[in-house]
Protein backbone atom coordinates (compact mmCIF):
# COMPACT_ATOMS: atom_id res chain seq x y z
CA UNK A 1 0.00 0.00 0.00
CA UNK A 2 1.32 3.44 -1.03
CA UNK A 3 0.57 6.91 0.19
CA UNK A 4 0.22 9.56 -2.28
CA UNK A 5 -0.37 13.38 -1.04
CA UNK A 6 -1.75 15.86 -3.71
CA UNK A 7 -1.31 19.51 -2.94
CA UNK A 8 -1.43 19.53 0.63
CA UNK A 9 -2.15 22.81 1.87
CA UNK A 10 -2.76 23.58 5.51
CA UNK A 11 -3.21 26.83 7.73
CA UNK A 12 -4.17 27.06 11.55
CA UNK A 13 -6.52 30.27 10.97
CA UNK A 14 -4.86 32.85 9.12
CA UNK A 15 -1.47 31.42 9.42
CA UNK A 16 -0.21 29.54 6.46
CA UNK A 17 1.41 26.35 7.93
CA UNK A 18 1.86 23.86 4.40
CA UNK A 19 1.89 24.89 1.38
CA UNK A 20 1.32 22.46 -1.92
CA UNK A 21 2.73 19.41 -0.77
CA UNK A 22 3.04 16.74 -3.26
CA UNK A 23 4.97 13.47 -2.42
CA UNK A 24 4.19 9.57 -2.92
CA UNK A 25 5.41 7.46 -0.36
CA UNK A 26 5.63 3.42 -0.31
CA UNK A 27 7.64 0.24 -1.06
CA UNK A 28 9.39 -0.22 2.27
CA UNK A 29 11.12 2.76 1.68
CA UNK A 30 11.67 5.39 4.89
CA UNK A 31 10.89 8.95 4.01
CA UNK A 32 12.31 11.65 6.38
CA UNK A 33 10.84 14.88 6.47
CA UNK A 34 13.41 18.06 8.18
CA UNK A 35 13.22 21.75 8.32
CA UNK A 36 13.40 24.44 10.40
CA UNK A 37 11.25 24.50 13.43
CA UNK A 38 7.97 25.57 12.86
CA UNK A 39 7.46 24.71 9.56
CA UNK A 40 4.48 22.16 10.14
CA UNK A 41 6.60 18.88 9.79
CA UNK A 42 4.43 17.42 12.65
CA UNK A 43 1.22 18.72 11.17
CA UNK A 44 2.09 16.97 7.97
CA UNK A 45 2.95 13.87 9.86
CA UNK A 46 -0.70 14.64 11.03
CA UNK A 47 -2.39 15.13 7.97
CA UNK A 48 -0.93 12.11 6.59
CA UNK A 49 -2.30 9.71 9.68
CA UNK A 50 -5.94 11.28 9.81
CA UNK A 51 -5.66 13.12 13.12
CA UNK A 52 -6.00 16.16 11.37
CA UNK A 53 -7.90 17.23 8.30
CA UNK A 54 -5.82 19.00 5.51
CA UNK A 55 -7.48 22.73 5.05
CA UNK A 56 -7.32 21.87 0.58
CA UNK A 57 -5.61 18.45 -1.10
CA UNK A 58 -5.61 15.04 0.07
CA UNK A 59 -3.92 12.22 0.84
CA UNK A 60 -4.60 9.05 -0.76
CA UNK A 61 -3.93 5.52 0.14
CA UNK A 62 -3.35 3.47 -3.06
CA UNK A 63 -3.91 0.21 -3.20
CA UNK A 64 -4.91 -2.29 -0.06
CA UNK A 65 -3.40 -2.84 2.97
CA UNK A 66 -2.61 -6.28 3.51
CA UNK A 67 -4.97 -8.05 5.43
CA UNK A 68 -3.05 -8.63 8.26
CA UNK A 69 -2.82 -5.19 8.92
CA UNK A 70 -4.79 -4.02 11.92
CA UNK A 71 -3.91 -0.51 11.88
CA UNK A 72 -2.61 0.67 8.85
CA UNK A 73 -1.27 4.21 9.66
CA UNK A 74 -0.04 3.61 12.98
CA UNK A 75 1.93 6.33 14.82
CA UNK A 76 5.16 6.97 17.10
CA UNK A 77 4.98 9.72 19.00
CA UNK A 78 7.80 11.86 20.43
CA UNK A 79 6.21 12.07 23.75
CA UNK A 80 5.85 7.90 23.93
CA UNK A 81 1.82 8.24 24.77
CA UNK A 82 1.96 5.17 26.85
CA UNK A 83 -0.66 4.68 29.70
CA UNK A 84 1.05 4.51 33.27
CA UNK A 85 -1.34 2.09 34.86
CA UNK A 86 -0.41 -0.30 32.37
CA UNK A 87 2.62 -2.23 32.19
CA UNK A 88 4.63 -3.17 29.31
CA UNK A 89 2.40 -5.66 28.51
CA UNK A 90 -0.77 -4.05 28.77
CA UNK A 91 -0.09 -0.89 26.68
CA UNK A 92 0.92 -2.93 23.65
CA UNK A 93 -2.27 -5.08 24.44
CA UNK A 94 -4.03 -1.87 24.32
CA UNK A 95 -3.83 -1.71 20.71
CA UNK A 96 -5.22 -4.92 19.88
CA UNK A 97 -8.20 -5.38 22.42
CA UNK A 98 -10.43 -3.51 20.17
CA UNK A 99 -9.49 -6.41 17.27
CA UNK A 100 -11.40 -9.38 16.78
CA UNK A 101 -8.32 -11.49 18.29
CA UNK A 102 -8.23 -14.86 20.45
CA UNK A 103 -6.14 -14.65 23.78
CA UNK A 104 -3.47 -16.76 22.23
CA UNK A 105 -3.34 -15.02 19.13
CA UNK A 106 -2.91 -11.25 20.70
CA UNK A 107 -0.41 -13.30 23.10
CA UNK A 108 1.77 -14.15 20.42
CA UNK A 109 1.75 -11.18 18.77
CA UNK A 110 2.79 -9.03 22.03
CA UNK A 111 5.45 -11.96 22.67
CA UNK A 112 6.46 -11.96 19.28
CA UNK A 113 7.30 -8.00 19.29
CA UNK A 114 8.51 -7.61 22.70
CA UNK A 115 11.13 -9.63 21.87
CA UNK A 116 12.03 -7.78 18.89
CA UNK A 117 12.28 -5.23 20.82
CA UNK A 118 14.35 -6.57 23.30
CA UNK A 119 11.52 -6.22 26.22
CA UNK A 120 10.98 -9.82 27.00
CA UNK A 121 12.27 -9.28 30.37
CA UNK A 122 10.18 -6.25 31.13
CA UNK A 123 6.86 -7.73 30.68
CA UNK A 124 5.10 -6.43 33.90
CA UNK A 125 7.04 -3.13 34.53
CA UNK A 126 5.34 -0.30 34.59
CA UNK A 127 6.58 2.95 32.32
CA UNK A 128 7.49 5.01 35.88
CA UNK A 129 9.64 2.26 36.10
CA UNK A 130 11.28 2.30 32.67
CA UNK A 131 14.12 4.73 31.24
CA UNK A 132 12.86 7.28 28.33
CA UNK A 133 14.76 4.91 25.35
CA UNK A 134 12.69 2.06 27.07
CA UNK A 135 9.47 3.54 27.13
CA UNK A 136 10.55 4.50 23.20
CA UNK A 137 10.94 1.12 22.64
CA UNK A 138 7.65 -0.12 24.23
CA UNK A 139 5.79 2.56 21.71
CA UNK A 140 7.70 0.87 19.01
CA UNK A 141 6.79 -2.58 20.15
CA UNK A 142 3.23 -1.33 20.56
CA UNK A 143 3.39 0.20 16.97
CA UNK A 144 4.59 -3.26 15.32
CA UNK A 145 2.08 -5.06 16.78
CA UNK A 146 -0.78 -3.93 14.81
CA UNK A 147 1.03 -4.63 11.63
CA UNK A 148 1.14 -1.00 10.12
CA UNK A 149 1.70 -0.59 6.24
CA UNK A 150 3.08 2.81 7.06
CA UNK A 151 4.78 3.50 10.57
CA UNK A 152 4.53 7.81 11.56
CA UNK A 153 7.10 8.68 13.38
CA UNK A 154 6.91 12.15 15.07
CA UNK A 155 10.54 12.87 16.15
CA UNK A 156 10.80 9.52 18.02
CA UNK A 157 14.12 10.21 19.03
CA UNK A 158 14.08 13.91 20.27
CA UNK A 159 13.20 13.17 24.16
CA UNK A 160 16.35 11.11 24.67
CA UNK A 161 19.62 11.76 25.37
CA UNK A 162 22.14 11.43 22.36
CA UNK A 163 23.48 7.80 23.60
CA UNK A 164 19.62 6.47 24.23
CA UNK A 165 19.05 7.79 20.71
CA UNK A 166 21.82 6.33 18.81
CA UNK A 167 21.27 2.94 20.56
CA UNK A 168 18.13 3.13 19.37
CA UNK A 169 18.67 4.20 15.60
CA UNK A 170 20.74 1.08 15.57
CA UNK A 171 17.71 -0.95 17.00
CA UNK A 172 15.18 0.34 14.03
CA UNK A 173 17.90 0.23 11.54
CA UNK A 174 17.97 -3.46 12.79
CA UNK A 175 14.40 -3.99 12.62
CA UNK A 176 14.34 -2.69 9.08
CA UNK A 177 16.79 -4.87 7.89
CA UNK A 178 15.05 -8.07 9.09
CA UNK A 179 11.77 -7.06 8.09
CA UNK A 180 11.29 -3.89 5.83
CA UNK A 181 9.11 -1.11 6.12
CA UNK A 182 7.63 1.60 4.81
CA UNK A 183 7.55 4.91 7.46
CA UNK A 184 7.14 8.28 7.29
CA UNK A 185 10.40 10.07 9.83
CA UNK A 186 10.01 13.39 11.03
CA UNK A 187 13.06 14.91 12.58
CA UNK A 188 15.09 18.17 13.14
CA UNK A 189 17.90 16.23 13.83
CA UNK A 190 20.17 15.94 10.18
CA UNK A 191 22.10 13.51 11.52
CA UNK A 192 19.27 11.15 12.49
CA UNK A 193 17.87 11.78 8.57
CA UNK A 194 21.10 10.70 6.76
CA UNK A 195 21.53 7.47 8.74
CA UNK A 196 17.91 6.38 8.72
CA UNK A 197 16.48 8.06 5.13
CA UNK A 198 16.04 7.11 1.92
CA UNK A 199 14.60 10.02 0.95
CA UNK A 200 14.75 13.23 3.04
CA UNK A 201 12.50 15.59 2.32
CA UNK A 202 13.86 19.33 2.69
CA UNK A 203 10.69 21.73 4.07
CA UNK A 204 11.09 25.38 4.16
CA UNK A 205 9.89 27.54 6.45
CA UNK A 206 6.58 27.86 7.21
CA UNK A 207 4.44 28.16 5.59
CA UNK A 208 6.36 24.75 4.33
CA UNK A 209 6.97 23.86 0.93
CA UNK A 210 9.13 20.96 -0.33
CA UNK A 211 12.27 22.81 -0.99
CA UNK A 212 14.59 19.72 -2.08
CA UNK A 213 14.34 16.03 -2.27
CA UNK A 214 17.75 14.21 -1.39
CA UNK A 215 18.09 10.19 -2.40
CA UNK A 216 20.71 8.33 -0.70
CA UNK A 217 21.24 5.36 -2.38
CA UNK A 218 23.29 3.88 0.47
CA UNK A 219 21.84 0.61 2.01
CA UNK A 220 20.95 1.70 6.14
CA UNK A 221 23.21 -0.92 7.43
CA UNK A 222 26.11 -0.05 5.90
CA UNK A 223 25.77 3.87 7.11
CA UNK A 224 27.43 3.25 10.35
CA UNK A 225 30.76 5.58 11.61
CA UNK A 226 32.43 8.10 9.60
CA UNK A 227 31.19 8.06 6.01
CA UNK A 228 32.01 11.00 3.83
CA UNK A 229 29.17 10.64 1.27
CA UNK A 230 26.64 11.00 4.20
CA UNK A 231 28.66 13.54 5.82
CA UNK A 232 28.89 15.31 3.11
CA UNK A 233 24.95 15.02 2.37
CA UNK A 234 24.17 15.71 5.67
CA UNK A 235 26.36 19.19 5.32
CA UNK A 236 24.07 19.85 2.06
CA UNK A 237 20.86 19.44 3.83
CA UNK A 238 22.56 22.06 6.58
CA UNK A 239 22.84 24.71 4.30
CA UNK A 240 19.91 24.14 2.40
CA UNK A 241 18.44 24.76 5.75
CA UNK A 242 21.05 27.25 7.48
CA UNK A 243 19.09 30.69 6.16
CA UNK A 244 15.53 29.36 6.81
CA UNK A 245 16.52 28.02 9.99
CA UNK A 246 17.97 31.56 11.04
CA UNK A 247 14.82 33.46 10.08
CA UNK A 248 12.37 30.88 11.20
CA UNK A 249 14.41 31.51 14.95
CA UNK A 250 13.95 35.19 14.57
CA UNK A 251 10.47 35.11 13.89
CA UNK A 252 7.67 36.52 16.53
CA UNK A 253 5.42 33.44 17.45
CA UNK A 254 1.92 34.37 16.16
CA UNK A 255 2.90 37.18 14.47
CA UNK B 1 48.51 32.62 48.40
CA UNK B 2 49.85 28.63 48.98
CA UNK B 3 47.34 27.68 51.73
CA UNK B 4 47.57 24.19 52.05
CA UNK B 5 44.33 23.85 54.68
CA UNK B 6 42.07 21.17 53.40
CA UNK B 7 38.01 21.90 54.51
CA UNK B 8 35.11 20.00 53.38
CA UNK B 9 32.42 21.91 51.97
CA UNK B 10 29.87 22.81 54.70
CA UNK B 11 26.48 21.02 53.76
CA UNK B 12 23.44 23.53 52.66
CA UNK B 13 20.95 21.62 51.30
CA UNK B 14 18.43 19.79 52.54
CA UNK B 15 16.13 21.83 54.81
CA UNK B 16 12.86 21.75 53.43
CA UNK B 17 12.26 18.42 52.85
CA UNK B 18 9.60 16.46 54.86
CA UNK B 19 10.67 13.73 56.76
CA UNK B 20 8.25 11.21 58.77
CA UNK B 21 7.82 11.33 62.10
CA UNK B 22 5.11 9.60 63.35
CA UNK B 23 6.23 9.68 67.25
CA UNK B 24 5.36 13.26 66.78
CA UNK B 25 1.96 12.96 65.56
CA UNK B 26 0.91 10.81 68.47
CA UNK B 27 2.77 12.55 71.26
CA UNK B 28 0.81 15.80 70.36
CA UNK B 29 -2.71 14.17 70.96
CA UNK B 30 -1.16 12.42 73.72
CA UNK B 31 0.39 15.58 75.63
CA UNK B 32 -2.72 17.65 74.89
CA UNK B 33 -5.00 15.20 76.55
CA UNK B 34 -3.08 14.88 79.49
CA UNK B 35 -3.04 18.78 79.48
CA UNK B 36 -6.48 18.63 79.43
CA UNK B 37 -7.21 16.16 81.49
CA UNK B 38 -4.88 17.81 84.09
CA UNK B 39 -6.13 21.60 83.66
CA UNK B 40 -9.76 20.30 84.84
CA UNK B 41 -8.61 18.16 87.68
CA UNK B 42 -6.98 20.97 89.37
CA UNK B 43 -9.83 23.34 88.43
CA UNK B 44 -7.94 25.12 86.08
CA UNK B 45 -9.98 24.59 83.45
CA UNK B 46 -13.32 24.56 84.93
CA UNK B 47 -15.79 22.08 84.26
CA UNK B 48 -18.57 23.86 82.92
CA UNK B 49 -16.09 24.91 80.37
CA UNK B 50 -14.96 21.48 79.32
CA UNK B 51 -15.58 18.38 80.86
CA UNK B 52 -12.20 16.13 81.35
CA UNK B 53 -11.59 13.75 78.69
CA UNK B 54 -11.62 10.91 80.82
CA UNK B 55 -15.62 11.99 81.97
CA UNK B 56 -16.53 12.15 78.29
CA UNK B 57 -14.43 8.61 78.08
CA UNK B 58 -16.97 7.29 80.85
CA UNK B 59 -19.57 8.78 78.83
CA UNK B 60 -18.66 7.06 75.66
CA UNK B 61 -18.64 3.85 77.99
CA UNK B 62 -21.96 4.01 78.79
CA UNK B 63 -22.76 4.81 75.41
CA UNK B 64 -21.87 0.97 75.05
CA UNK B 65 -22.80 0.00 77.84
CA UNK B 66 -26.45 0.68 77.48
CA UNK B 67 -26.02 -0.40 74.10
CA UNK B 68 -27.00 2.98 72.63
CA UNK B 69 -23.98 3.54 70.87
CA UNK B 70 -24.57 0.92 67.95
CA UNK B 71 -27.96 2.04 67.35
CA UNK B 72 -26.99 5.70 67.02
CA UNK B 73 -23.40 5.04 65.07
CA UNK B 74 -25.70 2.27 63.01
CA UNK B 75 -28.58 4.81 61.85
CA UNK B 76 -25.92 7.11 61.25
CA UNK B 77 -24.36 5.14 59.10
CA UNK B 78 -27.02 3.46 57.10
CA UNK B 79 -27.47 7.28 56.33
CA UNK B 80 -24.44 8.25 55.65
CA UNK B 81 -23.59 5.16 53.35
CA UNK B 82 -26.81 5.02 51.44
CA UNK B 83 -26.34 8.77 50.63
CA UNK B 84 -22.39 9.32 49.77
CA UNK B 85 -23.03 6.20 48.04
CA UNK B 86 -25.83 7.25 45.30
CA UNK B 87 -24.61 10.87 45.88
CA UNK B 88 -21.35 9.83 44.56
CA UNK B 89 -22.47 7.47 41.89
CA UNK B 90 -24.18 10.05 40.54
CA UNK B 91 -21.96 12.49 40.47
CA UNK B 92 -19.71 10.56 39.13
CA UNK B 93 -21.69 9.99 36.22
CA UNK B 94 -23.16 13.04 35.55
CA UNK B 95 -19.60 14.05 35.69
CA UNK B 96 -18.45 12.03 33.40
CA UNK B 97 -21.41 13.16 31.12
CA UNK B 98 -19.90 16.57 31.41
CA UNK B 99 -16.37 16.14 30.57
CA UNK B 100 -17.50 14.11 27.95
CA UNK B 101 -20.09 15.57 25.77
CA UNK B 102 -20.24 19.11 24.79
CA UNK B 103 -24.35 19.43 24.83
CA UNK B 104 -24.25 18.25 28.27
CA UNK B 105 -21.59 20.54 29.26
CA UNK B 106 -23.44 23.31 27.90
CA UNK B 107 -26.61 22.13 29.92
CA UNK B 108 -25.83 21.38 33.03
CA UNK B 109 -22.40 23.04 34.26
CA UNK B 110 -23.61 27.00 35.10
CA UNK B 111 -26.45 24.61 36.52
CA UNK B 112 -23.96 22.76 38.58
CA UNK B 113 -22.32 25.87 39.68
CA UNK B 114 -25.50 27.68 40.66
CA UNK B 115 -26.42 25.03 42.72
CA UNK B 116 -23.37 23.89 44.25
CA UNK B 117 -22.91 26.94 46.25
CA UNK B 118 -25.85 26.44 48.35
CA UNK B 119 -25.73 25.38 51.61
CA UNK B 120 -27.66 22.12 51.28
CA UNK B 121 -28.53 22.90 55.14
CA UNK B 122 -30.80 25.61 53.53
CA UNK B 123 -32.57 23.12 51.77
CA UNK B 124 -33.47 20.54 54.35
CA UNK B 125 -36.93 22.48 54.90
CA UNK B 126 -37.60 22.02 51.69
CA UNK B 127 -36.53 18.37 51.45
CA UNK B 128 -38.47 17.28 54.63
CA UNK B 129 -41.56 18.56 52.42
CA UNK B 130 -40.36 16.44 49.57
CA UNK B 131 -39.18 13.22 50.94
CA UNK B 132 -40.70 13.19 54.65
CA UNK B 133 -39.21 13.69 58.19
CA UNK B 134 -37.69 10.57 57.93
CA UNK B 135 -34.78 8.86 56.48
CA UNK B 136 -35.47 10.24 52.89
CA UNK B 137 -35.41 13.57 53.61
CA UNK B 138 -31.56 12.76 55.88
CA UNK B 139 -30.67 10.47 52.78
CA UNK B 140 -31.56 13.87 50.27
CA UNK B 141 -29.23 15.97 52.42
CA UNK B 142 -26.08 13.92 52.06
CA UNK B 143 -26.78 12.95 48.75
CA UNK B 144 -27.36 16.24 47.25
CA UNK B 145 -24.18 17.49 49.53
CA UNK B 146 -21.83 15.02 47.93
CA UNK B 147 -22.77 14.82 44.12
CA UNK B 148 -22.17 18.16 43.30
CA UNK B 149 -18.11 18.31 44.71
CA UNK B 150 -17.74 14.53 42.49
CA UNK B 151 -19.35 16.54 39.52
CA UNK B 152 -17.25 19.25 40.05
CA UNK B 153 -13.89 16.75 40.46
CA UNK B 154 -15.14 14.33 37.89
CA UNK B 155 -15.45 16.44 34.79
CA UNK B 156 -12.29 18.11 36.25
CA UNK B 157 -10.23 15.20 35.99
CA UNK B 158 -11.71 14.41 32.62
CA UNK B 159 -10.50 17.48 31.52
CA UNK B 160 -7.00 16.91 32.95
CA UNK B 161 -6.60 13.89 30.95
CA UNK B 162 -3.23 13.95 28.73
CA UNK B 163 -4.57 14.67 25.44
CA UNK B 164 -1.52 12.59 23.61
CA UNK B 165 -3.29 9.43 25.32
CA UNK B 166 -6.12 10.53 23.94
CA UNK B 167 -4.27 11.27 20.55
CA UNK B 168 -2.78 7.99 21.01
CA UNK B 169 -5.90 5.99 21.27
CA UNK B 170 -7.64 7.58 18.26
CA UNK B 171 -4.54 6.71 16.14
CA UNK B 172 -4.38 3.47 17.20
CA UNK B 173 -8.51 3.09 15.85
CA UNK B 174 -9.82 2.47 19.50
CA UNK B 175 -13.70 2.72 19.38
CA UNK B 176 -15.00 5.49 21.69
CA UNK B 177 -16.08 3.51 24.56
CA UNK B 178 -12.37 1.69 24.53
CA UNK B 179 -10.91 5.59 24.57
CA UNK B 180 -13.42 6.54 27.63
CA UNK B 181 -12.59 3.32 29.59
CA UNK B 182 -9.19 2.41 29.11
CA UNK B 183 -8.01 6.24 28.68
CA UNK B 184 -10.13 8.36 30.05
CA UNK B 185 -11.66 6.87 32.97
CA UNK B 186 -8.28 5.32 34.55
CA UNK B 187 -6.61 9.11 33.95
CA UNK B 188 -9.34 10.99 35.89
CA UNK B 189 -9.32 8.57 38.40
CA UNK B 190 -6.76 10.53 40.67
CA UNK B 191 -9.02 13.38 40.63
CA UNK B 192 -12.14 11.51 41.19
CA UNK B 193 -10.79 9.80 44.33
CA UNK B 194 -9.54 13.11 45.66
CA UNK B 195 -12.85 14.33 45.14
CA UNK B 196 -14.04 11.34 47.47
CA UNK B 197 -12.33 12.83 49.88
CA UNK B 198 -13.91 15.94 49.99
CA UNK B 199 -17.40 14.74 49.54
CA UNK B 200 -16.70 12.12 52.69
CA UNK B 201 -16.38 15.29 54.95
CA UNK B 202 -19.13 16.93 53.33
CA UNK B 203 -21.01 13.95 54.09
CA UNK B 204 -20.70 13.59 57.89
CA UNK B 205 -21.07 17.69 57.88
CA UNK B 206 -24.45 17.20 56.69
CA UNK B 207 -25.32 14.16 58.82
CA UNK B 208 -25.63 15.91 61.47
CA UNK B 209 -27.05 18.59 60.17
CA UNK B 210 -29.43 16.39 58.93
CA UNK B 211 -29.99 14.27 62.50
CA UNK B 212 -30.64 17.74 64.26
CA UNK B 213 -34.15 17.89 62.54
CA UNK B 214 -36.51 14.82 63.50
CA UNK B 215 -34.34 12.48 63.88
CA UNK B 216 -34.74 9.59 67.09
CA UNK B 217 -30.94 7.74 66.61
CA UNK B 218 -28.17 9.16 65.01
CA UNK B 219 -24.76 10.33 66.45
CA UNK B 220 -25.98 13.86 65.40
CA UNK B 221 -29.75 13.02 67.60
CA UNK B 222 -27.15 12.22 70.34
CA UNK B 223 -24.70 15.43 70.14
CA UNK B 224 -28.09 17.52 70.08
CA UNK B 225 -30.11 16.27 72.91
CA UNK B 226 -26.36 15.92 75.26
CA UNK B 227 -26.57 19.66 73.54
CA UNK B 228 -29.73 20.83 74.94
CA UNK B 229 -28.90 19.25 78.79
CA UNK B 230 -25.94 20.84 78.89
CA UNK B 231 -24.26 17.19 79.25
CA UNK B 232 -20.69 18.25 77.97
CA UNK B 233 -19.27 15.07 78.38
CA UNK B 234 -21.71 13.26 76.26
CA UNK B 235 -21.14 16.08 73.73
CA UNK B 236 -17.66 15.48 73.60
CA UNK B 237 -17.74 11.90 73.32
CA UNK B 238 -20.33 12.73 70.68
CA UNK B 239 -18.00 14.82 68.71
CA UNK B 240 -14.99 12.19 68.84
CA UNK B 241 -17.10 10.05 67.28
CA UNK B 242 -17.87 11.69 64.48
CA UNK B 243 -14.03 12.90 64.18
CA UNK B 244 -13.44 8.86 63.85
CA UNK B 245 -16.15 8.85 61.07
CA UNK B 246 -14.27 10.90 59.91
CA UNK B 247 -10.83 9.23 60.25
CA UNK B 248 -12.23 5.83 58.65
CA UNK B 249 -13.23 7.61 55.87
CA UNK B 250 -9.93 8.93 55.41
CA UNK B 251 -8.14 5.86 56.05
CA UNK B 252 -10.41 3.58 53.57
CA UNK B 253 -10.18 6.24 51.10
CA UNK B 254 -6.27 6.39 51.60
CA UNK B 255 -6.57 2.52 50.73
CA UNK B 256 -8.56 2.90 47.66
CA UNK B 257 -6.04 5.85 46.52
CA UNK B 258 -3.12 3.26 47.07
CA UNK B 259 -4.69 0.31 45.24
CA UNK B 260 -5.77 2.28 42.09
CA UNK B 261 -3.43 4.54 42.08
CA UNK B 262 -0.20 2.06 42.23
CA UNK B 263 1.01 3.07 39.01
CA UNK B 264 1.32 6.77 40.04
CA UNK B 265 3.97 6.11 43.46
Amino acid sequence: MDLQLNNITHAYGDMAVLEDINLTIGGGEIVCIVGPSGCGKSTLLRLIGGLERPGSGEVLLLGQPPKSSLNPLTYIFQDFALLPWRTVEGNVSLALEDHPLSKQESQEIINDVLSRTHLSDFKKALPRQLSGGMKQRVAIARALAVRPSVMLMDEPLSALDSQTRELLMEDLIDLWTRESFTAIYVTHNLQEAVRFGHRIVVLSRRPGRVREIVKIERELDDRGGDNAELDEVQHHLWELMRDEARAADRELLNG
Amino acid sequence: MADNRAETVPFRGGGFKHKPAVAVSMMVFVVLILFWEFGSRTGFISNLVLPAPSEAFTAFLQLIETDMLWKHLGASLQRLVLGWTFGTLLGVGVGLLIGLFSIVRAGLSPLVSALFAIPKIALLPLFIIWFGIGEGSKVATILFGTFFPTVIATYGGVDNVDRSLIRMGQSFGLTWLSIVRKIILPGALPAILSGFRISASIGIILLVAAEMIGAEFGVGAYILLAGSLMATDQLIAGVSILSLMGLTMAWIIGKAENYFLKWRM
